[in-house]
């Protein structure tokens, strides 16, 4: 669906914001750009949108370049920015009839009338922005992305600045617009937000792009698992038996622990409590816990600033 | 020209109030005093100057703040990543702009005539060079809009350039009544061309020829067209 080849993009006079970006995206899915502030987020999701122009490289979106067929691509994507650029004394559906306008889309009145009922935004149509809060601000942002029914949808940090609520009902949407047929191409720092409706991830920084993974794979494959055993006696220092196993004792004394990769963490963990038990330990509870993706990010990204 | 239509009591009362006002002061105190410029009443003499000063200020101001407007409130996204072409986007708001302008000083046109009575020499001249410098005005305006980082910028060129250069330009007189200095002066003022040339197809004479007044008009039009479409080639303040 979309094809990025060696993309670039400099900012006079050297500020790299995106080095040689290579990136396959898949029609249908929901893919999540994670990266710190700066990472280059933006920058991508607008150069694809022809917001910002790319220094070299080439993308294209069906098939078609964003530079030769501007024309072609621009009508397949819709975008939800980041913040709140409207115009404040327009009506929520005149603003979302002239997005619709400027993709030469005749007025549809039923269609508007389905996005913003679906968007919970039928009741306040001829309300101005301006008396909108800031989580029907990016409803009617998203409104505005839908109103020429797009094939991609971008959506910059959709989540940011809303409550709970609304925040659950946006992943519906998005998990909606999904079924639909709708690619969706996300940033987030929320990582939580990635990992719960995100199919695959991308992680910038610095303008680079660290890896391009299936989220479920890239929780097997960087993720761990934490044991701790709790113990009924103190102890203080870890028996030698368990010196090779890496285990180590908690502040406390009351309990050690040990990691294990989620992708051998059965045999692993098995094969430690046995020495445990072998020790003459005597084990009170077992605690694990596994990392989530905004660890297995933290991680990468801490990984790629040491290097 | 959404915005012209919501705010139709600013956009007509507000011409029709000032040319009326105008006319009170210049036609009927001043002008009492003055017989006649060049064959012409002066209430009448006034009338292609005061269309050309809305035309000017309204058609600059209008395409400044109109994509000013935008850019400031970053909801120019929406332009830029819309399947739209540059010269579309254009049209868009330097054709808002000059209609609106051209619209207005049609109004201006309207209200003169229950002033005083006159007749158009060359009507359709008089429609062409309307058109011509409410284009170029906008397209003008639409510059600045694109330059300002500020509002006060976006007001400044208007303010202290275009509205002296019009009044200047002999919107109100003819330049046989200034001293000849201020004569030499005033032939520096390029506004001074497009409003002589306009006020010679009311009158069918003034003070240039229609020919060097054309000239001026069209040079100053292919200017702006250039500066546009280098800003859109460049992405100058639209596309980082």
């Amino acid at each position: 669906m979309i094809s990025i080849q060696n993309l670039n993009k400099v900012y006079e006079p050297n500020l790299i914001a995106l080095a040689e970006i290579s990136l396959e995206i898949k029609s249908g899915e929901i893919f999540a750009l994670l990266g710190p502030n700066g990472a280059g987020k933006t920058t991508l999701i607008s150069t694809i949108c022809g917001l910002t122009r790319q220094t070299s490289g080439f993308i294209k979106v069906s098939g078609f370049d964003t530079i030769k067929n501007y024309k072609k691509t621009r009508s397949l994507i819709g975008l939800v920015p980041q913040e709140f650029p409207l115009e404040n004394y327009e009506s929520v559906i005149e603003t979302v009839k002239f997005t619709r306008g400027l993709f030469g889309k005749n007025p549809d009145a039923d269609y508007i009338e389905k996005i913003l009922k679906s968007l919970k935004l039928w009741e306040k149509r001829n309300t101005p922005i301006i008396a909108l809060s800031g989580g029907m601000k990016r409803r009617v942002l998203i409104a505005k992305a839908l109103s020429h029914k797009p094939k991609i949808l971008f959506l910059d940090e959709p989540t940011s600045g809303v409550d709970v609520q609304l925040r659950k009902e946006m992943w519906d949407l998005i998990i909606d617009l999904r079924k639909g047929g709708v690619t969706v191409i996300l940033t987030t720092h929320y990582i939580k937000e990635a990992e719960i409706i995100a199919d695959r991830v991308g992680i910038l920084n610095r303008g680079k792009l660290l890896l391009v993974e299936e989220k479920k794979g890239l929780i097997k494959r960087f993720g761990k698992k934490v044991v701790s055993v709790e113990l009924r006696e103190k102890l203080n220092s870890i028996p030698k038996k368990l010196s090779k196993e890496k285990v180590s004792l908690s502040e406390d004394k009351n309990s050690i622990f040990f990691e294990v990769s989620n992708s051998d963490n059965k045999m692993s963990i098995s094969n430690t409590l046995k020495i445990i038990a072998e020790t003459g330990l005597s084990i009170k509870d077992i605690h694990t816990s596994e990392s989530s993706l905004e660890d297995i990010f933290l991680e990468i990204i801490a990984d790629e600033e040491r290097h | 020209m959404a915005r012209a239509f919501r705010t139709i009591m600013q956009s007509i009362l507000a011409p029709v109030v000032s040319t009326s006002l105008y006319f009170i002061v210049f036609g009927a105190a001043i002008g009492s005093k003055i017989s006649q410029l060049d064959g012409v009443p002066y209430g009448a003499f006034i009338i292609p100057g005061l269309m050309m000063l809305s035309v000017m200020t309204t058609s600059v101001n209008y395409a400044a703040f109109g994509i000013y407007l935008p850019k400031y409130t970053g909801s120019i996204y929406e332009i830029m990543s819309a399947p739209i072409s540059a010269f579309e986007v254009i049209i868009g708001y330097v054709g808002a702009a000059a209609t609106k302008s051209i619209l207005i000083s049609f109004l201006i046109l309207l209200t003169a005539t229950a002033f005083v009575s006159f007749e158009i020499q060359h009507p359709l001249w008089m429609l062409i060079l309307l058109i011509i410098t409410g284009t170029t005005f906008s397209l003008f305006g639409f510059i600045i809009g694109l330059w300002a980082s500020n509002w006060e910028k976006l007001q400044l060129i208007p303010l202290i350039v275009i509205t002296p250069l019009v009044f200047l330009g002999g919107s109100f007189y003819s330049t046989s009544m200034l001293p000849v200095f201020w004569q030499t002066i005033t032939k520096l003022n390029p506004i001074f061309y497009i409003i002589n040339g306009f006020r010679w197809s009311f009158f069918g004479s003034s003070d240039v020829a229609i020919h060097i007044s054309l000239f001026c008009m069209i040079t100053f039009l292919l200017l702006c067209i250039t500066v546009v479409s280098i800003i859109f080639k460049t992405g100058y303040k639209i596309r980082d």
